[in-house]
């Protein structure tokens, strides 16, 4: 699997929507064509917005569906990143 | 247009600021303010500098404020942002500690950079930091991405010692809340199309559940929901409506609510017209802790409001 370092993109606060967008385009979805799965790591980041997250994955979920989870994980994240990782991935699945 | 500074508008107290404010005559713009003592939000500054940067600073008419509590607005920027001279003079002190004077941000790339800035501007610890930076960013890209406004965001913001509280207010002057949500929604009033715009997963981009790709429809909410959870004021300001968010007794267990008209809040929608939006918040540090645990509640309350608007579109069966 592929790793996705954000931090190199981000810094230590990930807000930054067109970024997000950029990386989901750019370096998750060709990985996906292919069949393949991707880690985002989040070493080194502290806080994101719901916004980039948002921009990051939620249309992965109408593209691969739910089973979008089995190839994209999510590493080194703290409390409250992965309490909003689970907001926008609760409401992507809530929303069919 | 005519702004007149009272002698004293915060979040709380900012209806007469607003019913005083005369939108006409787009092209001059005439400040006066309450001769013996003026005391404000960050939030009137920002609107005054958002209708002032559309304004030829010759056609700008401000009188010589003559409370000393004048400074307030030469320090925090007002004249330089306008173009004009104040007749103020002050000596400068390093802005570290104390105020994010105004500040027009007008693309991605100058608001994560001011966003990386503002920090050491306000002399946050890590964790204040994180809640008041997420407002910031979550406030201004809204703006940027909704407003279709010229001049951009105008941002102003000032930490209040006693109150430990951090006091930010963003101002446009674009297109405004109504005609964004009405892309594809209805609202048949500003207080309406605020109200939906407050709404977790309503965007003006889309009718879909779950936003597009790039908006859910969810900032806003978010935003009220750190104000609510911190018991602090919020407001929002768009056409001829305002919606604030009051503070509310503390308790145990705090509530969010998907529908921002069920939180404890007061509603104008017969205000001067204010072209565009304004946004004002306070944040009190020593409550912003709370996040992590306002993170759970957001998400319960978001996904419920998701299922009670599916449900609302099932169809029932007709037993005859």
């Amino acid at each position: 699997m592929k790793i996705i370092k954000l931090f190199k993109k981000t810094g230590n606060f990930a807000e930054n929507k067109d970024l997000a967008r950029n990386i989901r385009i750019k370096e998750i979805i060709p990985e996906f064509e292919e069949g393949k799965g991707i880690i985002l790591d989040f070493e080194g980041i502290d806080a994101v917005t719901q916004s980039f997250i948002h921009a990051l994955i939620s249309d992965l979920f109408r593209k691969y569906n739910n089973n979008v989870l089995d190839r994209l994980m999510f590493k080194s994240c703290n409390d409250t990143i992965k309490k909003i990782i689970n907001i926008v991935i609760e409401y992507m699945q809530e929303r069919e | 247009m005519k702004i007149h500074l009272p002698n004293s508008a915060f979040l709380g107290n900012l209806d007469p600021f607003l019913r005083g404010f005369d939108p006409r005559n787009l092209d001059d713009l005439e400040i006066s303010a309450n001769k013996k003592w003026i005391s404000f939000h960050p939030v009137v500054l920002s609107m005054i500098a958002a209708v002032g940067l559309n304004v030829k600073p010759e056609k700008i008419n401000c009188e010589k404020f003559e409370a000393r509590s004048g400074h307030y607005a030469e320090r925090m920027g007002l004249f330089k942002i306008l173009g004009i001279k104040s007749g103020i003079s002050i000596i400068e002190h390093e802005s570290a500690g104390r105020f994010i004077p105004l500040t027009q941000i007008k693309n991605s790339k100058e608001l994560t950079e001011f966003i990386s800035e503002m920090t050491p501007l306000l002399h946050l610890d890590s964790r204040n930091a994180e809640t008041i930076k997420y407002i910031v960013s979550e406030l201004v890209r809204n703006v940027l991405e909704h407003s279709d406004s010229k001049n951009g965001a105008i941002l102003s913001a000032q930490y209040h010692k006693k109150s430990n509280t951090i006091r930010i207010g963003i101002a446009d002057t674009g297109v405004g809340i109504k005609k964004t949500i009405n892309v594809s929604h209805f609202a048949g009033s500003d207080l309406e199309a605020i109200r939906l715009a407050l709404v977790p997963g309503i965007t003006g981009t889309t009718k879909r559940e779950g936003g597009t790709e790039y908006n859910a429809g969810a900032g806003l909410f978010f935003i009220k929901s750190i104000a609510s959870v911190n018991r602090n004021f919020f407001l929002i300001y768009s056409g001829s409506a305002l919606y604030k968010l009051l503070k509310r007794k503390q308790v145990l267990k705090p509530k969010l609510h998907a529908d921002p008209f069920k939180d404890r809040h007061s509603e104008e929608n017969d205000l001067p017209y204010w072209q565009g939006t304004v946004v004002g918040i306070d944040i009190s540090l020593d409550k912003t802790g709370e996040f992590s645990g306002l993170l759970d509640l957001i998400r319960d309350t978001y996904a419920k409001a998701i299922r009670e608007r599916k449900k609302a579109k099932y169809k029932e069966a007709k037993f005859i």
